[in-house]
């Protein structure tokens, strides 16, 4: 019972995360402009990172705490590298 | 040492469950919201759903989970909790003004101009 359960959670929760996931990948394609792009793109990374903690859930394993670790790092860096790229036009002055 | 899954009592398996839909429900609602909304200064708002109580319910998930089956307190999703907590703000706010300065540099008129409150520092 508790197995069928957690299961079912799992599973749904990661399809409302993938449905997240394909809504931000469409803003990326349709966004008007580039910061749009860039915001949908950070969206992106925090979906990513959620559902491999919901991926490690499923699975029992602590594994995948620090790939999701690692991946909400990049998207930091990332974002803040693009946000400069778009206010000076580059990243490293 | 590791609990199998049937073995987990109820309560733990009901509070894991509603916690990650919670989360992921809210998650979705702000991807919905940054696929919807009209302008980009609406859409900066939406997936900050996700960032706040999407990762805080998810990561209380996992805390209960992992404590629960481990047999002892496993705390290590609290620093990917704080660290989303704290960065969000500070990409979103750099995001923001950069938006903001190409506007300006382009004289869109819908966004306040920068004259009358000088806001250099």
């Amino acid at each position: 019972m508790s197995a069928i359960i957690l299961f079912t959670a799992v599973s749904i929760a990661k399809v409302l995360l993938g449905l997240a996931l394909i809504i931000a990948a469409v803003r990326i394609f349709i966004g008007p402009r580039a910061q749009d792009r860039i915001l949908a793109l950070d969206a992106c990374y925090v979906i990513a990172m959620l559902m491999l903690v919901t991926f490690g859930i499923g699975s029992g394993r602590t594994v995948y705490f620090e790939a999701a670790l690692v991946i909400s790092l990049l998207g930091f860096v990332a974002t803040v590298a693009l946000a400069k790229f778009l206010m000076r036009g580059e990243v490293i002055e | 040492m590791t609990m199998p899954v049937a073995d987990l009592p109820l309560w733990v398996v009901i509070g894991v469950s509603v916690l990650l839909l919670l989360g992921s429900g809210l998650t979705l609602l702000g991807a919905i919201g940054l696929l919807r909304l009209p302008t980009f200064y609406q859409r900066i708002h939406a997936p900050t759903l996700g960032t706040s109580w999407g990762t805080g319910a998810i990561m209380l998930a996992s805390i209960l989970y992992f404590s629960v089956v481990g047999s002892r307190a496993v705390l290590h999703e609290i620093l990917i909790g704080v660290f989303v907590t704290l960065t969000t703000p500070v990409t979103l706010i750099l995001l923001a003004r950069a938006a903001l300065h190409r506007d300006r540099t382009e004289g869109n008129t819908s966004v306040p101009s920068a004259n009358p409150p000088q806001d250099q520092p």
